[in-house]
Parts: C-alpha cells; sequence; structure tokens
C-alpha cells in the first residue's frame, strides 16, 4: 500500500478523464507524469476504479515501452540508437555514459535517482544525429565529450 | 445462405458464423489452436489457413461465409504454412514430451504428427522459467505456453474471473497474471477451465496422485473413497467407452482392486445437502431474511462471490458442499468408532473439479482439528492411477458401491448439471413422489443450457422464483442485475463451469473432435436419475437414519458452515 495522498491524486486523475475502458492508457499516462513511473499499486487501483480485469490493464502497461513500475531518476536521458544516430556513432556516447553514470543496461538508474539512461530505436530527429534528449529537452549533434560536460551541467543544476 | 466449393465440393452452409465452421461441418477437421466455439474468434494460431481460387491465403475463422466462394483446404502451399507454424512453434517450446502430463493428448503433439512435421530446425532461444505449483488446482509451465490465449479468453470471456492475461509483446510477449503474482495469491477461482481449453501441458492439474498412493500402501490408514456424481459418466471416456456412458461400477471395482477399503457415493452427501438447504430455503421464506439464498455446492463459486461481491456473502447457502457433508459424516463416524484396529482413516474424494482441491484445505472443512477430506482426485487422475494397475474399465465386471455410504437417489446424482440441484432441491421441498409430479418439475425450466434459466414454483402458497446460472461471466451478469434491482429470486443456483459440473476442470479435456461430449455426459446422468430406485432424497434410507445416528445433535458442526 501507497501513503494516502498518491491514491487521492489518482482519484483526482481519474476523475478528470472518466471511468471507460478507453479512460485507461491516459489516466496512466498522467500518474506515470507525476511520479516519474507507474507505480504498481495505483495500476491496480486504476484498474479497479474502472471495472477493468487488473489483468488487461497489466497487459496495456506492459505493451507499451514507456510505461516503467520502476522509480525512475529526475534526468530521464534518452540516446537515440536509430540507424542514422548509430551510423553517426551513438554507441561511444552511450558507453560513455554508461562509464560516467555508472551504469549499464540491466542497471538503468543511479542510486541517488538522479538519471535514468534509456536507449529508443527513434526519436525522429535524424537531422541532428546524433541525438539525445533529456526528459522533454533536445540535444542534438552529441559527441562523448559533450555528454560529459551535459552531466556536470545537470549535476550542478 | 448460400453454396460454397470446398476442395472443388459444392457445400451448401446456412447461418454459420465463420468458414471454418462450414469447412467442418462439411466433415473436414480443419487443424487449429486458437478457435473454440464457446470463446471469441482470435485468429491468431494461423492453422486454418485456406487458399481461394485465386492463391489467396486467408485464416478460415475469422472470415465469414459468402455464396460462390471457393476455397482449397489442402495444398502445397498450405501444407507448407501449417508445417511451419508447428516448426517454429516447436522451436520455443519445451519438448520433454514424455514427462509431460498431457502426453497422450496433447494438441500439439497431435497436430506435429498430423501434419508430418519430421524435424525442428531451429534453436529454443527462449530462456527457461520456474514453473508455478502455487494454486491447489492448476499447474502453470509457461515453458509449454504457445500464446494461443484460450486461456486467457475463457478466463475473461466465460468465467468473467480475469486473472489470466498477456503480458508484454513481440518475441517477450507472455500469458501470465498482473504482475506475475503467482496463481495462489491471485483471486484464481481454481476452475480449471484454462485447463480444459489449453492445447498443450501449460495449463494442467495439480495431481495428488502420489499421496494418495503412499495413503493405499500404508498399513496404518484405511482409505476410504467417494465418488462425484460427474466422474461416473466421463471416466469411461479414457477407455473407450461410449460418450455418457456411466462407468459407477467398473469404477468401483477398478478402485478396490487398487486397494481402496471402501468405496461410497458422493450422492449420499447430495441428498444431505438437499434435505439442509430445503429446510435453509423454507426458513428463510418463512424469515424473509437473506432472500435469495445462493447455493453453496460449488467451491470456485462461493470463492468467487467472496472476493468479487462480498455483498452477496451473507445469501451463500450454510451448507456445506456434498463432498465436505459426506467427508464429515465419514470421518465423525471413524472417529465414533475408533476403529477396531487403531488405522487411521483417509478420506479421498474423486472429484470432476479443481477446486474442490482447494475446498478441502478451507479452515471450515476441519472438524475438531482433522482435515474432513484428505486428497482430491479428479477423474484425469483416478483414470491415470487406473492405466498405472493395467486394468481396463472396459475389461472389469462392475462392482456395487460399498454400504451404507454407498445408498444414494437419482436426485443426488443430478447434482453433477447445471439445474441438478434446483430440480433435486424442488422434489424434495414439493414433495414430489409420483412420476407424473416429478414430470412436471422436470418441464418447469430447470434442464437446458441456457445461460439463465427461470423457474416459478409455488411452494404452500407462495409463488418461489428461482434463477439457474452456469459460467462465472453469467453468474456475475445476473448478480449485477440483481444489485440494480432489475431481478428479484428467492432462490439462486450457480455452477461455475458451463453445463456444470460434468465439464469440470477435472474433467477429461474435450477434444477438438468431440466439443459436445459435455451434453453426452449431461444426458448419462439424467438416465442414471432415471434409472435409479430412488428419486428423491426425502427417500434416501441411508441418509435419513443418519439424522438418527451421527448426525443427532451434531447437524450443525457436520454439515453446516457459519458462513
Amino acid at each position: 500500500m501507497l501513503e494516502k495522498e498518491y491514491y487521492d491524486k489518482t482519484d483526482e486523475i481519474i476523475a478528470a478523464h472518466g471511468r471507460t475502458q478507453a479512460d485507461l492508457i491516459p489516466i496512466i499516462q498522467e500518474i506515470q507524469e507525476a511520479y516519474r513511473y507507474l507505480p504498481p499499486e495505483l495500476l491496480t487501483y486504476v484498474a479497479k476504479e474502472l471495472s477493468i480485469p487488473e489483468s488487461q490493464a497489466y497487459s496495456v502497461a506492459t505493451f507499451y515501452e514507456n510505461f516503467s513500475f520502476e522509480p525512475k531518476g529526475k534526468f530521464l536521458i534518452k540516446v537515440c540508437d536509430g540507424t542514422a544516430c548509430h551510423v553517426r556513432k551513438s554507441i561511444p556516447i552511450l558507453e560513455t555514459l554508461y562509464k560516467e553514470l555508472g551504469l549499464s543496461k540491466d542497471k538503468q538508474t543511479t542510486d541517488d535517482m538522479l538519471f535514468t539512461l534509456e536507449t529508443v530505436s527513434c526519436l525522429g530527429a535524424c537531422g541532428l544525429a546524433p541525438v539525445l534528449t533529456v526528459n522533454d529537452k533536445v540535444y542534438p549533434a552529441m559527441t562523448p565529450e559533450k555528454a560529459i560536460e551535459m552531466i556536470n551541467e545537470l549535476r550542478g543544476a | 445462405m448460400g453454396v460454397m466449393t470446398i476442395n472443388n465440393r459444392k457445400v451448401e452452409f446456412t447461418d454459420e458464423q465463420n468458414v471454418l465452421t462450414v469447412i467442418r461441418n462439411a466433415g473436414i477437421d480443419i487443424p487449429t489452436f486458437c478457435y473454440h466455439s464457446e470463446l471469441s474468434t482470435h485468429g491468431a494460431c494461423r492453422l486454418c489457413v485456406v487458399e481461394d481460387d485465386k492463391g489467396k491465403v486467408f485464416a478460415s475463422c475469422s472470415e465469414r461465409p459468402r455464396d460462390g466462394m471457393v476455397i482449397f483446404t489442402n495444398t502445397r502451399k498450405l501444407r507448407h504454412h501449417r508445417r511451419m507454424i508447428i516448426e517454429l512453434l516447436l522451436a520455443a517450446h519445451c519438448r520433454d514430451c514424455t514427462t509431460c502430463s498431457p502426453n497422450g493428448i496433447c494438441e500439439l503433439q497431435k497436430l506435429a504428427k498430423r501434419l508430418g512435421v519430421q524435424e525442428v530446425r531451429f534453436d529454443n532461444y527462449k530462456e527457461t522459467v520456474p514453473l508455478d505449483f502455487s494454486s491447489p488446482s492448476v499447474v502453470r509451465d509457461p515453458n509449454k505456453c504457445i500464446l494461443c490465449g484460450d486461456c486467457v479468453r475463457m478466463c475473461h470471456e466465460v468465467q468473467g474471473v480475469g486473472i489470466l492475461g498477456f503480458a508484454q509483446r513481440g518475441s517477450k510477449l507472455q500469458i501470465t497474471t498482473p504482475f506475475n503474482r503467482d496463481l495462489g495469491a491471485t483471486d484464481c477461482v481454481g476452475c480449471g477451465q484454462c485447463r480444459i481449453v489449453c492445447p498443450t501441458g501449460a495449463l494442467t492439474v495439480k495431481r495428488n496422485v502420489d499421496e494418495v498412493w503412499a495413503a493405499l500402501e500404508d498399513p496404518n490408514t484405511r482409505v476410504v473413497a467417494q465418488i462425484a456424481p460427474a466422474v461416473r459418466v466421463a471416466v469411461g471416456e479414457y477407455f473407450g467407452l461410449p460418450d455418457g456412458a456411466n462407468a459407477l461400477g467398473q469404477l468401483v471395482a477398478a478402485m478396490r482392486d487398487m486397494g481402496f477399503d471402501a468405496v461410497y457415493d458422493t450422492d449420499l452427501g447430495a441428498d444431505l445437502t438437499v434435505i439442509e438447504e430445503s429446510a435453509e430455503l423454507v426458513e428463510r421464506l418463512t424469515s424473509g431474511e437473506n432472500l435469495p439464498l445462493f447455493t453453496s455446492c460449488c467451491p470456485a463459486w462461493v470463492k468467487f462471490c467472496e472476493t468479487r461481491y462480498p455483498e452477496f456473502r451473507k445469501h451463500i447457502s450454510t451448507c456445506r458442499s456434498p463432498q465436505q457433508m459426506f467427508g464429515a459424516v465419514i470421518k465423525e463416524e471413524a472417529r465414533l468408532k475408533a476403529e477396531e484396529d487403531g488405522r487411521k482413516t483417509v478420506m479421498v474424494s474423486v472429484m470432476p473439479c479443481t477446486a474442490k482441491k482447494a475446498e478441502i484445505s478451507r479452515p471450515e472443512h476441519f472438524t475438531d482439528g482433522e482435515q474432513d477430506v484428505d486428497f482430491v482426485l479428479t477423474t484425469s487422475e483416478i483414470a491415470e492411477m487406473i492405466k498405472t494397475t493395467g486394468l481396463d474399465l472396459k475389461n472389469v465386471t462392475p462392482e456395487a458401491l460399498d454400504m451404507p455410504f454407498g445408498m444414494s437417489s437419482g436426485a443426488g446424482a443430478i447434482f453433477g448439471t447445471t439445474g441438478g440441484v434446483t430440480e433435486a432441491v424442488l422434489r424434495y421441498v414439493t414433495n414430489s413422489i409420483k412420476p407424473e409430479q416429478m414430470e412436471e418439475i422436470k418441464f418447469s425450466g430447470v434442464r437446458g443450457n441456457d445461460a439463465v434459466k427461470e423457474a416459478t414454483v409455488n411452494l404452500g402458497g407462495r409463488e418461489v422464483k428461482i434463477a439457474i446460472v452456469h459460467g462465472l461471466a453469467n453468474a456475475a451478469a445476473l448478480l449485477e442485475k440483481m444489485k440494480a434491482g432489475e431481478k428479484v429470486y428467492d432462490f439462486v443456483e450457480v455452477m461455475t463451469c458451463r453445463h456444470g459440473c460434468v465439464n469440470g476442470g477435472g474433467q477429461p479435456a474435450p477434444t477438438q473432435d468431440n466439443p459436445q461430449i459435455k451434453l453426452a455426459r449431461q444426458k448419462g446422468l439424467y438416465n442414471y436419475d432415471s434409472g435409479s430406485q430412488i428419486k428423491v432424497s426425502s427417500q434416501n434410507p441411508i441418509a435419513l437414519s443418519l439424522y438418527d445416528g451421527i448426525l443427532k445433535d451434531k447437524v450443525h458442526k457436520l454439515l453446516h458452515n457459519g458462513h
């Protein structure tokens, strides 16, 4: 069980959307936006409130890569590894970031909950390759050096 | 309405929902994994593909029949497709066939053979995951899942329970519970219908065969069995007996041979249930409290009501199920007699049901600290045990049940079909002993397989409104209507499985070639009733004598729960 505030907030979000099956995705998106992840307890709660079998809600939440049951860091870094970024050397950027942050493919969030590092298949900004985003900010034409600089700035921020 | 050409043969069709049904009606057994007429069309397995005259290949399960359609079901292209599908499924499948529980009846195995798949050219890259033994009813082995989704649709659409679902996607797609919880930690009611439709060994009955063998071999135990009604009309299927044939005599003989010390009939428990539940109905009709009265024989329904509709909890009859009444009586008798030879009594029940395996360990089913029923064997398990002994029910000379607890009525036997509990209760409360009275009840609307059956019966000048429902999704829909005040009843019979216990989760899985077998089993029970000497529970002398003997001053302790 989470603290009561979580459920109150969820009630608010549900009230703003509605209680049909079609409201499930917008509701859990908004929950994820509020907490930077989707607490499993809240998915169960939403399913019950919307009268959707929990298994079906779980099915939806696991189908989309976007939903995460794990808490994410304050800064969500998405390194693009689409074709264009890949050929323009996105992997060295990723490896530099892994090393700098002490992360790996299996451990994506730093212990201080400051950074989460993920790869995405394409950000749709191939002209800016190699590109990455931090939360909603786009960092174009990256290099390993610029990536370290960026991390240092974020740490100070 | 129209005519289509299947393999150069003209075939007429009327209102069939899809091409697949037309093909099957034409006598061609087109292979499928994911098609079940009682479930929605999924279209995932692609085995039912056909080719039209232009060379287009499509799935026949999800195509409507059209007049003038020209299709072929067995072309080079189709054979290639089907073999490839099976080969790919096998590539990602645990292939320990020899030690797999559905070995010999597995649909995947059967189709691999039928379609001539001789080798698997691809390596298995799927990670092996642990089996889930947490449920007392069903074992889940995800390594054997072919993702046909039959269990998912059964769990959602027919049972309204919705525990199993798809998770992840693409090559990571799996069928699991929410958050991969152990099945035993969910609201799963244990009905086992998922296992009935599962074409492989991904969902199987939790076996208790070895515990029972151990008890049979133990010189310090006296092993007593009770056999539920629906078992007798299904167990013969494993031995090539005609569909719906009553094999009780042969089963009794085989079980004695195995070493059971006494073999009795759960029907006697059902007679006690009729007597107790009828009294409860009359009592509630008089007081007007907690109406409607819901039946309590089905443990999966009881769990469903407790977890999903707790507001209806107090409506459930306080009567124990026939299995538990019988177990409590047998154990009490054993305690009173204190066994001259000092042996401990072990109660084994043979049931068509996987949920019964969970029912026995509920806390209310212990009397003075002793479990009333020790083990539940499903029809499939008792058949396995008989096969182990080398006996064949076809050649076994039938034997009679042991007395006194082998004495029962036809009313107890029809507990195994939807409407049967109601019919038995009606015979009792209206004291219908004459054949014409019995006919009247038979045609009052209690028989048949409609989702919800309704009947009105006059009881001492009061019109008693009855509903009979089977399939938990149907039950949930009815409960919603009752909540909204749209429907008002006095008595509601609920059975979790469609058609009743004859189609229980522990029964032989109906194979693709005989989906209607449950109707034959149902008919078998009604025939059993017609042929029985006693047809009303009040006429069962043993049931009545119990009230002056073992049950004296203990009716509540042994036959009721404190619901």
